[in-house]
């Protein structure tokens, strides 16, 4: 579904963000991403609808016939291509002074125009989809509430209904738990991976906690210095794994025992 | 090394003796500048009229009590202006601030090499000049009348205006603009969603802010033909028509109270 | 569970709630507004001719930005601007000088009432009274020249800085102060050690800006005979000389803008 090659980024300061990875994830994959704090992450999941601009490298979106390549699409057809990427941020990210349902509905802008989007009139369509999502999130009555009177998990709720509104084939996921409680953040990874099994998305998770990657997501890629150390699945990440990403350390307690994953 | 070493007596100091030397000199050519300067404005002075001057103060206000209230009536007509000047006025200039204030915003200006310096240019010139010499050149061209005042306004308040909203502008959180383009939302349409719900707060403030200024600053501009209770004012200093002035200095006053208090319920109400 | 809401809600039509939420209320400011606007923009006697003409005249004046004429008024301009200059520094050392003293009596946490009361008075009656007004009343009782001008404008930068220190003192860290107190310091010890390293680059910071405003009021004192670049500016508009007016004007906002930087640099400095 999403193809990403030799995708290189290399920021004016001459930091190389990015080294030539190459990444492939198929139809339904949730795949998560660690890494240590600025190995590339952020701007991986960035180059991929270009909010950041690659230096190098090819991005292709879809599969067979249908799949476009995104790096060298003129500004107006990346819209269109954004439309199909629904994306997940850290602190959220919701237009703080809108209400719950301005913001879900603000993942059709690609589909309506300036104006209709001005006045706030949508399609009965949207506005049923997002009616329907809210409910799934669970913030069906809190929909004519301003976005700054949710707390962090249902803001993040928010974040996640205006990401899947877009009708999109890949979610980009980044740094969803990392301004959230040990609970919370469980249940909106839960919420997420559900999602995604539901509507068969490929998404990609930027994830700091190895325990929280390990617990939901089938696919495990380690990043460190903008290179791909591993790449595998959860149960395959060891002591010696997590070494080799982030450095030495006592890693024992961090990763589920291999005997615990089986039972 | 801020410890001096002198007859064997270590004394500590905040600081040596060359940055000493730095900081009384620079106090001296202060002190020497401010009174040169002093000097210059005596020497400008008739000092007869200074002694006199509070026998004349007194005389003045001897001549100005009891205010002259019955000259009320003909105040309501310019009053009425003067607040038209200031609203209307701050009215005209948010609409051309806006567009300004996003040309001249770092992270929303098309191009930051041509459009930027110009919209900094407007605000800067637009800022630096006093809405009294706007007036002042507005009535000469335009000719005298409240339309010359209200553009005199409008032109002064576009720069003050602009300069707040666009410093606003850059301090919005990127985030939220980053998630609306993310959605695949035209260049309008980011502006629409992802700037103008956070600058929002900060319109209104600058709105009422200015508008609060502006009552102030049209009060005067009267005194040099652009309409408003100032006209009034100047007619009666003319003919020294003390108890006249004294009225139209008390309703001024009042007139200033009153709109900061009204500003001051409006920013709490929208903020 | 919830499936009853949703199905109550979906197809039917989906409204942002309003801002003010009785309708009654909203209907009634909107209509409110338009009526003020148009009995406003009705009021306005505008005499269209005469604007017609004018906007030959205004167009000589915008072409002679492109052409200032800097010498044949050089003598009178030199006299104007230097004037200017001297009653901007000469008037904000003086309200610097003043306004400290005021500023400390006019923060309720380090003084008591009664001088607290007396001091906010001063700093109301400075802020309430329009620079240009108090101006006419100095020209009225020292006679013309700067020393007016001077006067007004020192006036003018108590209300302002007083009022700004006063605010940043109230603010102040008082873990700080109370460590200093607790060292047994006398009033003005516990003032120079406590409070003064607080509030001190803000007070630099503000004496600039000061600065900066007082030279732009500065020019227009002149208007009303208290000296400065002002009465030469008038003269020259009364004359239609447009070409040393915009000279003028541009050697006004050069100057703000050079004292805008330069404080920048300052401020940036001190902090």
């Amino acid at each position: 579904m999403l193809r990403l090659q030799k995708l290189t980024k290399t920021y004016r300061t001459g930091d190389k963000a990015l080294n030539a990875v190459d990444l492939e994830i198929p139809k339904g994959q949730v795949l998560a991403l660690i890494g240590p704090s600025g190995a590339g992450k952020s701007t991986l999941i960035r180059c991929v609808n270009r909010l950041v601009e690659p230096t190098s490298g090819k991005v292709h979106l879809g599969d067979g016939e249908e799949a476009v390549e995104i790096t060298s699409m003129s500004s107006s057809r990346l819209r269109r291509a954004r439309r199909e990427m629904g994306m997940i941020f850290q602190e959220y990210a919701l237009v703080e002074r809108l209400t719950v349902m301005e913001n879900v509905l603000s993942g059709r802008l690609g589909y309506v125009g300036f104006w209709r989007s001005f006045l706030r009139k949508y399609p009965q369509s949207d506005v049923d989809e997002a009616f329907r999502l809210l409910d799934r999130v669970g913030l069906l009555e809190m929909a004519d509430k301003r976005a700054d009177e949710l707390s962090g998990g249902q803001r993040q709720r928010v974040g996640i209904a205006r990401a899947l509104i877009q009708n999109p084939k890949v979610l980009l996921v980044d740094e969803p738990t990392a301004s959230l409680d040990p609970k919370t953040s469980r249940q909106i990874m839960r919420l997420i991976c559900e999602l995604c099994a539901e509507r068969e998305l490929a998404a990609i998770i930027n994830i700091h906690d190895v325990a929280l990657a390990q617990m939901f997501c089938q696919r495990i890629i380690g990043l460190q210095k903008g290179e791909i150390r591993f790449d595998g699945s959860p149960d395959d990440l060891g002591p010696d794994v997590l070494t080799t990403i982030y450095g030495e350390e006592d890693w024992k307690a961090t990763i589920r025992p291999a005997e615990e994953a089986a039972a | 090394m801020p410890i001096l070493d002198s007859a064997g007596q270590k004394t500590w100091q905040l600081r040596n003796r060359n940055e000493q030397l730095v900081r009384w000199a620079g106090w001296l050519v202060g002190v020497a500048i401010f009174m040169w300067c002093w000097q210059r404005i005596s020497e400008a002075t008739t000092w007869a009229f200074v002694w006199d001057a509070p026998r004349i103060a007194a005389d003045m206000a001897s001549r100005s009590w009891p205010p002259r209230w019955s000259y009320m009536e003909t105040l309501w007509a310019p009053l009425w202006d003067t607040l038209n000047i200031a609203t209307i006025g701050t009215m005209l200039a948010l609409v051309m601030a806006v567009p300004v204030a996003f040309l001249a915003a770092r992270n929303t200006t098309p191009s930051a090499v041509f459009v930027r310096p110009i919209a900094l240019l407007i605000i800067v010139s637009t800022r630096s000049i006093n809405s009294l010499i706007w007036a002042l050149l507005l009535v000469s061209i335009i000719g005298p009348g409240v339309l010359a005042g209200l553009i005199a306004i409008a032109l002064r308040s576009i720069g003050f205006c602009a300069k707040l909203l666009y410093e606003a502008i850059e301090e919005i959180d990127t985030t939220q603009v980053e998630a609306i383009t993310a959605t695949g939302a035209s260049r309008w349409q980011v502006m629409a969603y992802g700037i103008m719900p956070q600058i929002m707060p900060a319109f209104a403030g600058v709105a009422v802010f200015r508008w609060d200024i502006n009552l102030r600053e049209s009060t005067v501009l009267g005194l040099v033909g652009a309409g408003g209770i100032g006209l009034q004012l100047q007619s009666s200093l003319n003919v020294l028509a003390w108890p006249q002035v004294a009225l139209i200095l008390i309703v001024i006053l009042v007139a200033v109270v009153v709109s900061e208090w009204v500003s001051a319920k409006v920013r709490g109400a929208i903020i | 569970m919830t499936s009853a809401l949703l199905n109550e809600r979906l197809g039917r039509r989906w409204r942002k709630p309003h801002f003010i939420k009785n309708p009654a209320l909203r209907w009634g400011l909107i209509l409110g507004a338009i009526v003020y606007v148009a009995l406003a923009l009705g009021s306005l006697e505008v005499n269209w001719q005469r604007v017609s003409e004018g906007l030959v005249r205004g167009w000589r004046f915008v072409a002679a930005f492109a052409s200032p004429d800097f010498t044949k008024r050089g003598g009178d301009i030199y006299e104007g601007l230097l004037e200017s200059a001297i009653v901007t520094v000469a008037s904000t050392v003086v309200g610097i000088l003043i306004s400290v003293p005021i500023g400390l009596g006019a923060a309720r946490n380090i003084a008591p009432l009664p001088v607290y009361l007396v001091c906010r008075g001063i700093v109301a009656l400075s802020r309430a009274l329009n620079e240009i007004i108090v101006a006419i009343l100095m020209v009225a009782i020292f006679g013309f020249g700067p020393l007016a001008g001077f006067i007004t404008l020192s006036f003018a930068t108590i209300g302002f800085l007083s009022k700004l220190l006063a605010e940043d003192i109230e603010d102040m860290d008082r873990v700080q102060a109370e460590a200093i107190r607790a060292t047994g310091s006398s009033w003005l010890q516990w003032i120079n050690y406590g409070v003064q390293p607080q509030v001190m680059p803000r007070l630099i910071g503000l004496s600039m800006y000061r600065l900066d405003i007082n030279f732009r009021e500065s020019a227009v004192l002149g208007l009303v005979g208290a000296g400065g670049i002002g009465a030469t500016l008038n003269t020259a508009f009364d004359r239609y000389e447009f070409d040393t007016a915009a000279a003028i004007l541009l050697i006004i906002i050069a100057t703000v803008m050079l004292l805008e930087y330069l404080s920048g640099i300052i401020r940036a400095k001190v902090q």
